[in-house]
């Protein structure tokens, strides 16, 4: 494979990225421009930008990796992350938008009227933020060295620097527009080889699975997997509850104008997604069927093209999906670390422009370490936590939060602290002290079936022994989530703080 | 309910008390057919609803929750339907193994489910939850803005 196409195509998207956010400091300079611009989006356009955000590493390279790797159960992947839409569509999106918060420590505040639970929100936020984009750098690493060979903490490097760079500077996550093109481009850099891979494909005879795959890796359920029953419930449970609370998706539901277009623009982001996740199952099947035998699985999007198609085409392919894989990181990473800084400027550092730039730096240096030292997982596996930690810390938190008036600050709190410290611990055995086998293994390793019931329970329990704990403006605050914004009504004069 | 049975109370006994003022007077209250009291036919509310939620009555309470009840159910549904498939289909595979095997347009069943064709039943389903939804956020809007 030729190294100057990968190369081009890396340095076009940096390049891009960096003159995009340049332009954006002119365009937006603070988050109410930001807030105002926004209310003239189109749910098209507003669906395609969460879509940009939301595929990450782990959708582009990660699924294809893991299916090639595991097979058939591995399919639940795209399908929780795709539905994890529908359930935060019918739980969450109108009564969040409504909601008036920016983020979800804001939220947590405005429902529960407790500065206590703010600041656990914020911490969990930081946390999950950290989670998620550890394994951005690791597989931005990986995709450099794979394309050009270089050390596997200079992919890392320079994705997180562009990334501090444009959100320093205040440039690529205010523009709705870039986002949504990123959207475009991940869907193109992963169905536009998909067309030659398949006529290679067929050129060659449409060889099938050998014997031996077609009866235990084709099948679900069928693998050597331990526990797989299990595996496969908490990973739907992980991914289907855990979307909704994830810090970079929130912030994009403000761009809606109201609460109707919050769930209209939901209904789009799921068609979105469903097109795009029809796409990596062929990458896993073609790749288990040429290049069973791939040392890091993530790559096998990127060296399929060379595998199968070959020739300049095979170079130009393989650099088109190294732009879109870099895209993916670098718009997922800007959206986190805007989210993540945000929250680190305002509620842990005192909060203002100064802040903001250090917490940025903070946001990006801590994950980035984490992903030169820590031990090496499938990207896909280790964004399935932070879904896990997500799932029984803040879908618990929203879905009580919005639909129960009986949920108290105590309970709120208990539940965070429980769900998301038992997440957080499973999380931390399994990527510093794993991997552990046997049922200890399974059970650290897909937390969520065991964490999102114990922490809904404590949310539920704690509450109704606290009922003297609800907050004085429940009411109010049901008014303000559930009532379309036409009708004239009094909805509270809580408003987020301004950052 | 009881509010308007209060107020039915009330005016029957201004009524009463207008009429022992009449006799005093040395005058014979008038006679009077009493049909029926108007206990059960509806009265028009002395406020718009969006009043009552405003202020927080027991009557601005009872819509709210209807509203919000019905949004959860709908909700709720969905879930169910949702849970009923996806928790659904391990459990189908594992117990009847033949289903594996089983080949839709020269792919297997489950890749076909899974890779392929529940995407546009996400897209269906979601379609489906905002129309209702929609239409419940209307119907209320109705009640609400509905001034007599």
């Amino acid at each position: 494979m030729s190294t100057a196409y990968g190369v081009t195509a890396v340095v076009l998207v940096v390049l891009a990225a960096v003159l995009i956010g340049a332009f954006g400091i002119r365009l937006s300079r603070t988050t109410s421009d930001f807030y105002v611009a926004s209310r003239s989006v189109s749910p098209l356009w507003n669906a395609s930008a969460i879509g940009g955000e939301y595929l990450s590493a782990a959708s582009f390279l990660g699924i294809a990796g893991l299916i090639l790797a595991y097979g058939a159960d591995m399919l639940w992947l795209p399908v929780g992350w795709t539905g994890g839409y529908l359930v935060l569509l019918v739980l969450v999106s109108a009564p969040l938008r409504r909601s008036g918060a920016y983020t979800l420590p804001d939220f947590a505040e405005a429902r529960l009227e407790s500065m206590a639970v703010r600041r656990v929100a914020s911490v969990l936020v930081v946390l999950i933020g950290w989670l998620y984009l550890m394994p951005q750098f690791q597989s931005a690493g990986l995709v450099l060295r794979t394309v050009t060979g270089a050390p596997v903490w200079a992919g890392g490097l320079l994705v997180a620097a562009v990334v501090a760079v444009n959100v320093i500077s205040g440039g690529m996550r205010s523009i709705t527009f870039v986002q949504a093109f990123q959207y475009w481009l991940k869907l193109t850099a992963l169905a536009v080889p998909v067309v030659f891979l398949l006529i290679a494909w067929r050129a060659d005879g449409s060889p099938g699975l050998s014997a031996h795959d077609a009866a235990t890796w084709a099948l679900p359920l069928a693998g050597d997997r331990e526990y797989g029953l299990y595996s496969t419930y908490s990973l739907i449970l992980a991914t289907f509850l855990g979307t909704m609370g994830l810090p970079h998706v929130l912030v994009r539901f403000y761009t809606n104008p109201d609460g109707r277009a919050a769930r209209r623009t939901t209904l789009v982001v799921l068609s979105l997604l469903g097109a795009f996740y029809l796409l990596p199952a062929v990458y896993g099947a073609l790749g288990r069927i040429y290049t069973p035998g791939l040392e890091r699985s993530d790559t096998v999007v990127l060296t399929l093209p060379g595998t199968l198609v070959g020739g300049v085409a095979g170079d130009l392919l393989t650099a088109l999906v190294t732009a879109g894989a870099f895209a993916a990181f670098l718009s997922t990473s800007s959206g986190l670390t805007v989210s993540v800084a945000g929250v680190i400027g305002q509620d842990i550092l005192k909060g203002g422009v100064r802040s903001f730039q250090t917490a940025a730096v903070l946001a990006v240096t801590v994950p980035l370490g984490l992903a030169v030292s820590a031990r090496s997982l499938p990207v896909a596996d280790v964004v399935g936590l932070a879904f896990a930690v997500a799932a029984s810390s803040f879908c618990p938190l929203l879905v009580l939060g919005i639909w129960w008036r009986r949920l108290t600050s105590a309970g709120a709190m208990a539940g965070l602290l429980t769900g998301g410290g038992l997440a957080c611990g499973a999380v931390l055995a399994t990527i510093i002290g794993g991997p552990h086998t046997g049922l200890a293994g399974a059970l650290l390793a897909q937390p969520a079936a065991w964490t999102v019931p114990v922490s809904f329970t404590v949310m539920v329990v704690v509450s109704l022994l606290t009922p003297g704990r609800i907050p004085r403006g429940v009411a109010r605050t049901m008014v303000r989530l559930h009532t379309p914004e036409t009708l004239n009504l009094d909805r509270g004069d809580w408003r987020p703080r301004p950052s | 309910m009881t509010r308007e049975r209060d107020r039915a109370r009330r005016d029957g006994e201004r009524s009463r008390r207008e009429g022992e003022r009449a006799r005093r007077d040395g005058e014979r209250p008038r006679r009077e057919v009493v049909t029926s009291p108007r206990t059960t036919a509806a009265r028009h509310p002395r406020y718009p609803v969006s009043r009552e939620i405003d202020e927080q009555t027991r009557l601005g309470e009872v819509y709210m929750r209807s509203l919000v009840r019905t949004q959860f159910r709908l909700a709720l549904f969905v879930c169910t339907v949702l849970a009923c498939v996806v928790g659904g289909l391990p459990l189908l595979f594992l117990l009847v193994p033949e289903l594996r095997a089983v080949r839709l347009a020269g792919i297997p069943l489950p890749w076909a489910v899974l890779s392929g064709l529940i995407y546009p039943a996400f897209v269906l389903g979601a379609w489906l939850y905002v129309r209702q939804a929609e239409r419940n956020e209307r119907d209320f809007a109705e009640l609400v803005e509905r001034e007599r």
